[in-house]
């Protein structure tokens, strides 16, 4: 009697013990995951910061670290609103196809086919806007310069190669159409079905049970996609590196080759020639670019918990 | 999914009540859509312009043509929603037609580079008429992704356990879980500029290693494999759970034994559909991984490529054709080594997509 007794304390010692160093495991594993983000926070800064107040001639045409990202800061922008521009109404119209339109077994095929789309690496979406995509848009960009050449946006003169902002952004709006269809397909498939036949009892067609009973419960949900999307187009490197031919300065002009670089693609194209100093200034913009990427993300996640905690109430 | 159903007991209903809103036929789009496509055909035919003119002005016929028919017949909202459902269509049309015209170039142009030469051979040449390949940058692919696979499969499986069974909705977890889906979203050369700053501190400005790629990847990796484990042990039932508890299993053995057992085949879909995500990287690897010809079996010394960088770096400087006019050598190297990515990549998904397949969790009963 009494071995069993010690049997079964040892072996609730042993179980005690294995519980406590899983769990302390899983916790640390937990804590590794919060101290790699701030380690990445910290040793961009280490590295950063002292690229942020160098001698003149570190920032080539600019005098100091503003003047040298703001360009790359507006580059980055804007090649990320002209994918916006371009995916949002795409990816919502290809949601809508999967969730609402198509019937099924047509439905499953454009869903898988969006996601291979998500599969294709940058580097080969790079390879194919510079030498598919640009030859292609040349043309196009002649044509505008022509014929729309009092709009700022396509004052010229037009690309010869067509490697400009534009094509750069149609490229990244590519990427991006699957991240935020993916999304709004989720969000769009989870209206209720009560709603929906509700407003199609009352006599609604189509798209107005779409616009009263979709659209305002996928709100929120629509907004966070975007904003992830945007979040990747801002942080998107070899796509924009590869396709566009970068220099000058701000400038709103898409069809020629006179608009900056965004931030990711400087980084990628710049980082060999660099010496020490020059690579600090080049983390300093990875800074800038973190910090932005991240607000952006933090700003879509935290729409998303709120509406969640919303609807769970 | 199977939202199409309402609307098919609502017609047959108002086409039997004779005092319903006239309605267009049924096959008034497909009518209009072959009238549009025959008159989008004359322009071209006179004008000679391509087939993508031609697409496009059938669309644009289509979508102009169809709403005023219905106006005429069903009124302005019936007109509406003919133009919505056109324009959700065209966004799919449009949409397939990059992706088919990537996938055609990429086979197109790769195809002919590959042959075994090509995989088996690396860069390092010692002279000019020797045969290159790629296989130094599969070989770079393979170790950098499987050292970082090795970083972030436990650390992501650990964490999702942690949240999932130890944290349950408190503060920390909550945290943890907040962050990372804020972490999906960092930009890889942000990852790969961390590695960089962290091994130039550690190891002197001039370090380039294979390793240092490993933990920019896994950086990528961890949040994708944290939220798909996070999904999986989600669905695993808690009848189960308590089942084991009942039997005095401890809560570490009841995890090991039956949890994950039971959550596995959608936790190696989560594994390698991350795998398949970063092995496409290419901005972390040119900054800390570096580039060289030669094939690099050490990844915590000297650099290593990988199979995204010689794409690019191929492209950036094709070199100089044989014949004048040809195709560049760059080029080719850099199409043929696209296709082989494409292929690991693609191969990865559908091996992710079968397995989550077989192993999907019951959860209907």
């Amino acid at each position: 009697m009494a071995t069993t007794v010690v049997a079964e304390d040892t072996a609730r010692a042993r179980s005690r013990l294995g519980d406590r160093v899983f769990s302390r495991l899983a916790l640390s594993a937990g804590i590794a995951i919060l101290a790699a983000l701030a380690a990445v926070f910290i040793f961009l800064a280490i590295e950063g910061i002292p690229g942020l107040a160098k001698p003149a001639e570190f920032y080539g045409d600019a005098s100091n670290f503003w003047g040298y990202v703001a360009p790359l800061l507006f580059g980055t922008v804007l090649a990320a609103i002209i994918a916006l521009i371009v995916a949002v109404p795409l990816s919502w119209g290809i949601a809508l196809v999967v969730s609402h339109y198509a019937p099924k077994r047509v439905a499953t095929p454009i869903a898988y086919v969006i996601d291979l789309l998500a599969a294709v690496p940058s580097v080969v979406f790079g390879l194919w806007g510079i030498s598919v995509l640009a030859p292609r848009l040349t043309p196009a960009y002649a044509w505008l310069d022509e014929n729309a050449g009092w709009v700022p946006f396509f004052a010229g003169p037009a690309s010869t190669t067509g490697r400009t902002i534009l094509t750069a952004g149609i490229v990244l709006a590519i990427m991006i159409i699957p991240i935020i269809t993916a999304i709004s397909r989720e969000v769009f498939a989870q209206t209720p079905r009560l709603h929906e036949e509700a407003a199609l009892a009352l006599g609604a067609t189509r798209w107005e049970m779409l616009r009263l009973a979709v659209f305002p419960y996928a709100r929120s949900g629509m907004v966070s996609a975007v904003m992830l999307g945007l979040g990747r187009a801002l942080g998107e490197t070899m796509a924009v590196a590869m396709v566009l031919s970068a220099g000058g300065g701000i400038s709103f002009n898409l069809i020629s080759s006179t608009n900056p670089a965004s931030i990711a693609s400087n980084i990628a194209s710049n980082y060999k020639e660099g010496t020490p100093g020059k690579i600090q200034v080049l983390i300093a913009t990875g800074l800038v670019l973190f910090l932005v990427t991240f607000l952006v993300n933090f700003a879509a996640r935290w729409v998303v918990q709120r509406s969640e905690r919303r609807l769970a109430r | 999914m199977s939202t199409v159903t309402p609307t098919t007991p609502v017609r047959p209903r108002s086409e039997a009540v004779s005092f319903t809103a006239a309605k267009l036929p049924r096959f008034a789009p497909a009518l209009v859509a072959v009238v549009a496509i025959a008159a989008a055909a004359l322009p071209v035919l006179f004008m000679g312009a391509g087939a993508i003119t031609w697409a496009v002005l059938a669309g644009i016929v289509y979508l102009v043509a169809l709403p005023l028919w219905a106006r005429a017949v069903e009124g302005s909202r019936g007109a509406t929603d003919r133009l919505v459902t056109g324009l959700v269509w065209a966004a799919c049309a449009v949409a397939i037609v990059p992706l088919v015209s990537l996938l055609w170039t990429v086979v197109d142009r790769g195809l002919p580079a590959i042959n075994t030469t090509f995989l088996t051979f690396s860069m390092y040449r010692t002279d000019l008429d020797q045969e290159v390949g790629i296989y130094h940058a599969l070989i770079g692919t393979l170790l950098i992704t499987l050292f970082a696979a090795l970083i972030s499969v436990p650390i992501g499986i650990m964490a999702a356990i942690y949240l999932i069974e130890y944290g349950k909705g408190n503060r920390l977890a909550r945290w943890i879980t907040f962050l990372v889906d804020v972490m999906t979203g960092i930009p890889s050369i942000v990852a790969g500029l961390f590695a960089f700053a962290l091994f130039i501190l550690l190891f002197g400005p001039s370090t380039r290693m294979g390793f240092g790629g490993s933990v920019a990847l896994s950086l990528l990796m961890i949040p994708i494999v944290v939220r798909s484990t996070e999904e999986m042990l989600r669905l695993v039932p808690d009848e189960l759970r308590e089942a084991s508890y009942a039997l005095g299993v401890p809560k570490w053995r009841t995890i090991v034994k039956v949890v994950l057992p039971t959550a596995l085949g959608g936790i190696v879909t989560g594994v390698t559909l991350s795998i398949a995500r970063v092995v496409g990287e290419t901005a972390p690897l040119l900054l800390i991984a570096g580039l060289t010809t030669r094939t690099n079996f050490n990844v915590f010394a000297e650099r290593m490529t990988t199979l995204p960088v010689l794409i690019f770096t191929q492209n950036a400087n094709p070199g100089i054709a044989e014949t004048p006019g040809g195709i560049r050598p760059g080029i080719e190297i850099a199409w043929g080594g696209a296709l082989v990515l494409i292929v690991i990549v693609m191969l990865l998904n559908i091996v992710a997509r079968t397995i989550g397949a077989i192993f999907a969790p019951k959860t209907g009963h």
